[in-house]
């Protein structure tokens, strides 16, 4: 099945230069379509108002955390099945098995770099 | 050696009173353990609820007392006051400059490689190419600001922490810190070695809002012409 390049992409960070920082590496492996949220619970809105084929999320926001709006979107009938990126600083192997615990898809550690952030695109979205 | 009084004390307990009398008649001095034994028969014989044990505890209470008044002094002579309104706040403020300074210079890094990369299509294919990658390990260096602004979040909270502990320290003194400034007016903190005339200009970057304006820079240089 192939990727739809159009898509609506909602990236999540509280941090303006991050979220500048993927949008950039989204738009030059063609995705365009990219909104932003600071937070949680901003991102959980943006949701509910329109229809996203990904999230890539940082962890540690607040007030909503990416890992409580993970677990927000996994309880929601109509975005449980939205793929859902994790990319954090949080590193530690608890954090990774919690995150795979609330349902992530997969999940990027920062510092990262364009070509890790491909691999993990492709193997949520499929080759593109 | 003490001389033990020869007159029975009528408010002493028969006991006591005897075995006094006994020790008075013998020809030798009373001996430590005879001693030993009248001040413990004395102590025994207290009304109320002060026994041996008591004394100690009260002893070993009274050691405490001085110790702690000595640890408040020295905490007091400490200004911990000062730590919660000065230092902490600098220190956190220095912090919160460098993740605005930071994110600032990230911004305009990433501003100029969007600039760039717009271009690209105005290039020869493969040349384009080089500047794509070239900007795409621009964005990926980036990352840092995210990282050490985190890693500087880490440290402000810590600091803040600290402040809470401290302020939590300077409200159980009361009003003890001021009665200790008050007392002490001349008292110094401990001073950092004295630096030379040139050190003394080393203060480093200023914060923004109290660093000086290059207009303002150009216009005492002008008052000196």
């Amino acid at each position: 099945m192939s990727v739809d390049m159009n898509m609506n992409i909602l990236i999540v960070d509280d941090y303006k230069t991050m979220l500048r920082i993927i949008r950039n590496l989204l738009k030059q492996l063609g995705f365009n379509n990219v909104d932003e949220a600071t937070d949680g619970s901003m991102a959980l809105q943006k949701l509910r108002d329109k229809d996203y084929g990904l999230v890539i999320s940082d962890w540690n926001m607040e007030p909503m955390t990416g890992i409580q709006l993970l677990r927000e979107v996994r309880a929601d009938s109509k975005l449980k099945n939205l793929p859902f990126i994790m990319i954090t600083a949080e590193s530690k192997t608890e954090n990774v098995v919690a995150a795979k615990e609330a349902g992530v898809n997969n999940y990027i550690v920062k510092p990262f770099n364009a070509a890790t952030l491909k691999t993990k695109l492709s193997s949520v979205l499929g080759n593109f | 050696m003490t001389k033990i009084a020869k007159t029975s004390d009528p408010g002493m307990p028969p006991e006591l009173n005897a075995r006094l009398s006994e020790l008075q008649t013998q020809s030798r001095s009373p001996s430590r353990e005879d001693v030993a034994e009248v001040v413990s028969e004395m102590l025994q014989s207290l009304e109320g609820d002060l026994s041996e044990v008591n004394l100690k505890v009260y002893s070993e209470l009274e050691g405490l007392a001085k110790y702690i008044l000595a640890a408040k002094r020295e905490i007091a002579a400490l200004r911990p006051d000062d730590i919660t309104s000065e230092h902490l706040p600098k220190a956190t403020d220095e912090l919160d400059a460098i993740v605005g300074s930071t994110e600032e210079a990230t911004n305009g890094i990433l501003q100029a490689m969007e600039l760039l990369e717009g271009l690209t299509p105005q290039m020869p294919a493969e040349i384009a190419e080089q500047v794509t990658n070239a900007v795409t390990q621009v964005y990926e260096s980036c990352n840092f600001q995210d990282i050490t602004g985190q890693r500087i979040t880490k440290v402000v909270k810590t600091l803040k922490h600290i402040e809470d502990r401290v302020e939590a320290l300077v409200a159980a003194f009361g009003d003890e810190i001021q009665k200790y400034r008050e007392t002490h007016p001349h008292e110094e903190q401990p001073q950092p070695p004295q630096k030379s005339a040139d050190e003394k200009l080393l203060n480093g970057p200023q914060l923004p809002d109290d660093a000086g304006k290059q207009a303002d820079i150009d216009a005492l240089l002008a008052s000196f012409d």
